[in-house]
């Protein structure tokens, strides 16, 4: 009977003589300079800051419109993979502690009265917490899981969609819950105080048009209504995606 | 009758002079050292050595995902770039699945993915290795349900199902209990019978390797440099003596100028 090895190659034993520690000359070597100060966080990020001033008075000079600018230059730099998660960061931690709320006098400015000015506070509301859930869930992916992606020769859009994506989906799923909370709160709040919505309805107008005719139990009724809708976002919607997702894939946190 | 090494025999695999280094923080790691070595076609070929010798950055480094700072690494004469679906990666990591796809998904999504075949054609040969590695009553379970050894022998099926030029193993037993480990290598060889898939498989564990492989490479403790190339007992008929001297051998070359430190608790 033929060995079950049979179809290999034999070929003879190979021996070496290791060469001394000399030989390979340094087996540690520090790093430049300029290569220690890149990796100081918190100067890349004062550099950031440096350069968002820098651009902004730049392009409001020439384009006369911020805001164009601002989000060119925010997928210019998120290219660039390091310095771009320095700059997502800076920027959400300048922008997500700031009430949408209070971005509201500036939005009826800029929109006017209506849902141009709600969009923009709402978008403003749910943009960072999903911003830096999202961010901080990529981060999070294991290396291995990546590996393997780029082992199957994933790349580019296919990449972050086939991989990074569905394992962020935890962070990111966290991110719009904390995100439709913000807004909810932001909508209601700026019907209430600013009337935003005057003329067209809503809950919070509602609320407000009870409230200054003293019709409490109006008001009440509008509360309880804020408070179901809620409860039924947060118990229906998210439980149905989370049951259909993490939960049955064993990734919830 | 075995085959003997002719000059027109092209090596599979070509490792040639490669140094491999990281660059930390503040330093710069050799992790290998000019380490030369070649892999022909359906080899069992296992990279032996101490913790930290760098054969987990050698295999990375043939993956693709480690450019060598010296020397280069051919697969079938071409100098490998980048990481591809020819050279399928078997991880230690229990991670390495997918969570969010079930046991037939996970081990379809790289033939898809890679465009190797589709449809029809890409189920029938994931459940064909599934079958091999006995888990299709778990093909539609997730990987969460799984239990370690499951886990790997998906990841195994996974990659062979790829029918890659080569298999990368990175210690995938490492994990696992004694009795589990055992039952897998045996799973292994009989793989090897069916398809004689040629392999590179890193372990630290010396009987691990003489059972497993047919080539042996040994590689010195930090920075890893090749200290020999040897070539494992045969496996039939099954020689104790024979496997224990080898063990014996490998034992002494590689603890010959250093404390012996504790060794793998796992003698089979
Ligand atoms: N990501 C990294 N950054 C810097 N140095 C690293 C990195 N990975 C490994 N090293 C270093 O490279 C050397 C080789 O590591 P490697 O993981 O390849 O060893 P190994 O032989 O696989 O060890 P083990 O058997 O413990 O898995 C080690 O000295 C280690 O400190
Ligand atoms: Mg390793």
């Amino acid at each position: 009977m033929p060995s079950k090895d049979a179809m290999l190659i034999v070929r003879p034993e190979i021996h070496h003589e290791l060469v001394g520690a000399e030989a390979f000359g340094v087996v540690e070597k520090p790093l430049s300079i300029f290569e220690r100060l890149y990796n100081i966080s918190a100067l890349r990020k004062a550099a950031i800051l440096l350069m968002l001033a820098l651009a902004w008075e730049i392009g409001a000079r020439l384009l006369d419109n911020d805001l164009l600018v601002l989000a060119a230059l925010l997928t210019a730099i998120g290219i660039a993979s390091r310095i771009g998660t320095d700059f997502l960061e800076t920027l959400t931690s300048m922008f997500n502690p700031l009430p949408a709320i209070a971005l509201l006098p500036i939005a009826l400015i800029w929109f006017g009265l209506g849902n141009g000015s709600l969009i923009f506070v709402l978008v403003h509301s749910v943009l960072w917490s999903v911003a830096l859930n999202t961010h901080s869930g990529f981060l999070a992916v294991s290396n291995t899981l990546r590996m393997v992606g780029k082992n199957y020769g994933l790349g580019g859009f296919a990449y972050v969609a086939q991989i990074l994506i569905p394992a962020a989906f935890p962070s990111i799923l966290t991110g719009l819950k904390i995100g439709w909370a913000f807004a909810w709160r932001t909508l209601i709040a700026s019907e209430l105080v600013f009337g935003v919505s005057s003329g067209s309805g809503g809950l919070g107008w509602y609320i407000y048009e009870n409230k200054n005719q003293l019709e409490i139990t109006n008001v009440f009724a509008g509360l309880f209504m804020v408070i179901m809708i809620g409860l039924a976002v947060e118990n229906l919607i998210f439980r149905y995606i989370e049951s259909r997702t993490v939960r049955k894939w064993g990734m919830q946190h | 009758m075995s085959q003997s090494i002719s000059p027109k025999m092209e090596p599979l695999l070509d490792v040639r002079g490669v140094t491999l280094q990281y660059k930390t923080k503040e330093h710069l790691v050799t992790a290998t050292y000019r380490v030369d070595f070649q892999v022909f076609k359906s080899d069992r070929y296992v990279l032996l050595g101490p913790s930290g010798c760098g054969k987990s950055t050698l295999l990375k480094a043939v993956g693709g995902y480690l450019a060598p700072t010296e020397g280069e690494i051919r697969l079938k004469g071409a100098v490998i770039t980048k990481p591809g679906p020819d050279r399928m990666m078997v991880f230690q990591e229990f991670d390495q699945l997918m969570p969010w796809k079930t046991v037939r998904e996970n081990v379809v999504f790289p033939l898809v993915a890679s465009g190797k075949h589709a449809g029809r054609a890409a189920e029938d040969k994931a459940m064909q290795y599934i079958e091999k590695v006995n888990l299709v009553k778990f093909a539609n379970h997730y990987p969460h349900m799984l239990s370690g050894g499951m886990k790997q022998r998906v990841a195994i099926a996974r990659g062979m199902a790829m029918e890659p030029d080569v298999l990368l193993m990175d210690e995938p037993y490492a994990a696992l209990d004694a009795l589990t480990r055992r039952k897998m290598q045996e799973e292994l060889l009989q793989l090897w019978d069916d398809t004689h898939f040629t392999v590179i498989f890193v372990t630290h564990s010396i009987p691990e390797a003489i059972k497993c492989g047919n080539r042996i490479l040994l590689l010195s403790p930090h920075p890893g440099q090749v200290k020999a190339e040897l070539a494992s007992v045969p496996r039939d008929p099954p020689n104790a003596d024979a496997a224990k001297a080898l063990e014996n051998r490998i034992h002494d070359m590689l603890f010959v100028d250093e404390i012996e430190e504790p060794e793998e608790p796992q003698h089979a």
